[in-house]
């Protein structure tokens, strides 16, 4: 088995819950209202969590001295695999639940099917972290709800950012050549396999939120071959800063 | 954002079961526009240190608390009758368990 493959494919499961944590942790003190700062930055945690797992363990297949920390906080912004949904700016927070919503959808019904991974470890992190998908797929699902079927400006604003955000959501189903790989490897999950759990739930969601599903149009993709939008080298900058100024810095 | 009181949501109370425990004990109250979105939120913040494993969410103006200032007429009667207090039977052996 080719271990590089492993890893690139763990790596971008890794990469995908950093960056959407590191943007849900934005919100932390701006949120709109105290119970929902802290629902957001509970769900930024969960996230982090999710990216320790996948990191210690592509750490582990990488040796060479590297480390959860040193793929989070100095790899470079071609060398990070996440969607490009997930670099995609917070926005209002209607295109925060709506980031969310389209993110957990995928995310859940991916780790339903990693729980049976011909690996164990990549098994493991998914049966682990499906119980907290489960709980922000439930809290997303909510959110877009209320506010499609909420106020008028409730219902616009979460209009626009359907309009902002849905051509980044094919990229979600467009396999990578590691991730074909990592198929017929026996360990990685068949995205044409959840397409359409993911497609009807989204459906359900949004007919109960009265909101309009958009039309077929281009969809944007690259992220998990490292061609980012230009909000990952900004996103980086931040995050990475710390590590890089002061090397191997401990709190 | 608006501090109108009638554009506040409704305050909730609640209470939260702990795994060991039998009775859902009061934590603290929080917003929430229903009872859904209370439930969740009492989930996101008195849960997060697992403090519990059930919640009770009550919204605050159905619960009654008795007037602190009645508590002389209220309490106090009971202080003095030891006739109420099941301690003047002397309990068979066989009933091991009272």
């Amino acid at each position: 088995m080719d271990t590089k493959i492993l890893i690139d494919y763990t790596l971008h499961l890794a990469d995908n819950a950093l960056i959407i944590g590191h943007r849900n942790s934005e919100w932390c003190g701006h949120g709109p209202i105290l119970e929902q700062d802290i629902a957001i930055t509970n769900i930024a945690l969960d996230m982090i969590g999710q990216a320790r797992n996948f990191y210690q363990y592509a750490a582990q297949l990488t040796g060479n001295s590297a480390t959860e920390d040193s793929l989070a906080y100095l790899r470079d912004e071609m060398d990070f695999k996440n969607n490009l949904l997930v670099e995609i700016p917070n926005g209002d927070w209607a295109q925060t639940v709506l980031r969310q919503f389209f993110f957990s959808t995928y995310q859940y019904f991916l780790y339903q099917q990693l729980q049976n991974s011909s690996d164990t470890q990549l098994a493991a992190i998914a049966e682990k972290s499906l119980k907290e998908v489960t709980y922000h797929l439930r809290w997303s699902s909510e959110w877009v709800i209320r506010l499609g079927d909420g106020t008028e400006e409730s219902k616009h604003r979460m209009q626009n950012a359907i309009n902002e955000i849905w051509s980044y959501t094919g990229e979600l189903f467009i396999a990578a050549s590691y991730e074909l790989l990592a198929v017929s490897g026996g360990y990685g999950v068949d995205l044409s396999m959840i397409k359409m759990d993911w497609d009807k739930k989204v459906k359900a969601v949004f007919e109960e939120a009265t909101l309009t599903l958009p039309e077929k149009i281009w969809m944007h993709s690259g992220g998990k071959e490292g061609r980012h939008t230009e909000n990952l080298g900004f996103i980086l900058a931040e995050m990475q800063f710390l590590q890089r100024a002061y090397p191997n810095s401990e709190w | 954002m608006s501090t109108d009181i009638k554009n506040e949501w409704p305050l909730w109370e609640v209470f939260i079961r702990s795994k060991q425990g039998l009775d859902h004990k009061h934590v603290g109250s929080l917003h929430a526009a229903d009872a859904q979105m209370a439930i969740e939120n009492a989930r996101d913040v008195y849960t997060r240190r697992m403090e519990g494993v059930s919640i009770w969410v009550v919204e605050s103006k159905y619960i009654h608390a008795s007037n602190p200032s009645d508590a002389a007429s209220l309490y106090d009667p009971a202080n003095d009758k030891a006739y109420r207090h099941p301690t003047f039977y002397d309990l068979p052996d066989e009933v091991k368990h009272m």
